[in-house]
């Protein structure tokens, strides 16, 4: 038996959702007795799954399967969970994996929950617990069927070093034309900058900065924490930035380690997609905003001021820590 | 071309979050039902297509009695005809499976769901449908074309956008951006007054495998007192966050 995991890659490079899948997978095969096969799509250093615990990695290079197709990779999942007989296959909650892994639970009747925020709470029956009402509860949840696939939330779980020795077979799926489905015709992806899904700090500007022009400041701030920009709702709606940069309940969630809110009053409907980040830093003119209920540092001051300082700081800071 | 949009009724975004006294249950005393906001997104483009390309737009959801004004919210909207398995939704797959029925018997060209559901969150619905249906499927869809039989899509990937085409039939997962946040609508006195007069049909749900179960729900942890820092003293911001949030 095996636990199998879809690990991704960005151009060949694991990503770092690739070692928490692992990770959360090897804590049920730990449990269960069991071995976690893992999925990877031209990986370039394939076997560094070992350090996470990944036992066997299926390393699938066909030509068709270079860019992401949520049906085929489904297909190729799927033949891959009834090879295995895998009773528990385990993804991240990015954009692809959420789309790929809906497909695969319906091709496979599986059981399947979504945005589990911590280690399974039992494996035998197999609960997880994840969020719901956008971070406003929780629910656990039990899954029964004889394939079950849980999603782990960004940054949820972390990543665990457990090293195994790590085998790397080559595998080709047996696809057809009929797997294909959706045609990819051109990706519009900025690439090795942090994205909001994947980046452990993210920096977010709201109406408070009145103004696209005045977005430098936010730049400045995000780029010297290596840091991913977002925004509230209505600067999407406004046009002041782009719609993929929107966080909250209808918009982006965000579950960084670090989330600095700036001229955002803090909306019920803006915290609830962003309380999952670990630590949340406000920065407002009113000390009555709602967000500063909702932060573990606040600071009461007006953004113009107070940002331009704080990056020169951070910069004066990362350069004597480097 | 005939359009599904599929139609999950949520509490409204400003809805504190209460469960039962046993914490088994979601306590809806008092909380206001709304249309998906993804699914409003997502019924607002159909009535485009229904102005501009002639299309016939159903709405179907699976629920009971209670998400009925939901329903004729979306009929007031412009929707002409509704579709309600009659059933409490216990899961996903269960959702999917009666969602699938629906559209194989109505043998619509395009559906149109949302990437997730705000209440229980779990953007599976519309993706367990198309492997039901061996449809295609675009999922955080933010634009959507049709020209006969052809669709240009873009969806949101991290970081960016892609751009597909598919032929229909096709599902979509529809999000922010579908439409433009202005051409949402807010049904007026001759929608409201038409919608009452069109058909909302009642059907029972089909057999479907059970495989989960909610077995309890769980409110966050209270938030702690803020530590306000004076915005003379940045070093001290910079400080707590290096060494006691640890996190720079
Ligand atoms: C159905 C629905 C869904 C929604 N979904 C979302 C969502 O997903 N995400 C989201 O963000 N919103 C969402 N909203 C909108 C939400 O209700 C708020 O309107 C929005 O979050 C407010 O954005 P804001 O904080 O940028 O603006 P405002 O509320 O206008 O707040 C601006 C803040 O900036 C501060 N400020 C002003 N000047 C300065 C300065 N010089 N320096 C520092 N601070 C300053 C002000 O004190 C104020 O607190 C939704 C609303 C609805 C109805
Ligand atoms: N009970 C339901 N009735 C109709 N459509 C639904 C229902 N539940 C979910 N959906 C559709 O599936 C999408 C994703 O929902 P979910 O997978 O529950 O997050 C929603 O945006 C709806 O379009």
């Amino acid at each position: 038996m095996s636990v199998l995991v879809y690990t991704e890659s960005e151009k060949g490079k694991f990503k770092k959702n690739a070692f928490e899948v692992a990770s959360y997978a090897k804590e049920i095969a730990d449990k269960t007795g069991a071995e976690v096969t893992a999925v990877a799509f031209h990986a370039e250093e394939a076997e560094m799954l070992g350090n996470y615990g990944v036992s066997k990695v299926l390393h699938i290079q066909d030509d068709a399967l270079k860019t992401f197709n949520a049906k085929a990779y489904a297909a190729v999942l799927a033949e891959v969970a009834k090879n295995e007989n895998a009773s528990v296959i385990v993804v991240s909650s990015s954009t692809d994996a959420k789309y790929m892994a809906g497909i695969l639970a319906g091709a496979l009747e599986a059981g399947y929950a979504t945005n589990a925020v911590a280690g399974p709470e039992n494996v035998s029956p197999l609960v997880v617990k994840r969020t719901a009402f956008t971070n406003k509860g929780y629910m656990f949840t039990e899954l029964q069927a004889d394939k079950n696939i849980i999603g782990v939330s960004n940054n949820a779980y972390g990543t665990h070093e457990n090293s195994v020795s790590c085998s790397v077979e080559a595998f080709s799926p047996k696809l057809s034309d009929e797997d294909f489905g959706t045609k990819s015709v051109e990706i519009d992806q900025v690439v090795g900058k942090a994205t909001i899904a994947d980046a452990d700090v993210v920096v977010s500007g709201g109406r408070g900065l009145k103004g696209p022009e005045n977005w430098g400041l936010i730049e400045d701030l995000a780029d010297v924490l290596g840091a991913a920009t977002a925004c509230s709702k209505p600067v999407s709606d406004l046009g002041w930035r782009p719609h993929g940069e929107h966080v909250g309940q209808t918009g982006k969630p965000v579950a960084s380690n670090l989330y600095i809110a700036i001229g955002i009053s803090g909306a019920i409907q803006h915290l609830a997609g962003v309380s999952a980040s670990k630590v949340k830093v406000v920065i407002n003119t009113d000390p009555e905003a709602p967000f500063f209920k909702a932060a573990d540092y606040g600071i009461v001051g007006d953004a113009f001021e107070v940002v331009p300082k704080l990056t020169e700081k951070l910069k004066e800071f990362k350069a004597q820590n480097a | 071309m005939k359009i599904l949009v599929c139609i999950s009724s949520v509490p409204d975004t400003t809805s504190k979050i209460n469960f039962t006294a046993d914490d088994t249950r979601f306590d809806t005393t008092g909380v206001q039902f709304v249309i998906n906001p993804n699914d409003e997104f997502g019924l607002t483009r159909a009535m485009w297509f229904k102005e501009k390309q002639g299309a016939v737009v159903h709405v179907a959801t699976v629920g009971d009695q209670s998400v009925e004004p939901t329903m004729r919210k979306a009929l007031a909207i412009g929707a002409d005809e509704g579709i309600r398995v009659d059933a409490t939704p216990t899961e996903g797959l269960f959702v999917a499976r009666q969602l699938a029925e629906v559209v194989k018997n109505g043998e619509y060209d395009l559906v149109i769901a949302g990437r997730e559901s705000i209440d229980y969150n779990g953007g599976m619905v519309p993706g367990m449908m198309a492997a039901m249906l061996n449809m295609n499927f675009v999922n955080t869809c933010i634009s959507l074309e049709v020209e006969g039989n052809q669709a240009t899509a873009f969806r949101e990937i991290d970081g960016g956008k892609e751009k597909i085409e598919a032929s229909l039939p096709l599902i979509i997962g529809g999000q922010k951006g579908l439409v433009e946040e202005s051409d949402l609508r807010i049904p007026n006195m001759r929608g409201i007054m038409m919608a009452r007069k069109k058909i909302l049909n009642v059907i029972p749900a089909v057999e479907a495998k059970q495989t989960s179960k909610e077995i309890k729900f769980e409110r966050p942890a209270p938030k702690g007192e803020v530590k306000l820092i004076d915005a003379e003293n940045l070093d001290e911001l910079i400080e707590l966050l290096h060494n006691e949030a640890k996190v720079i």
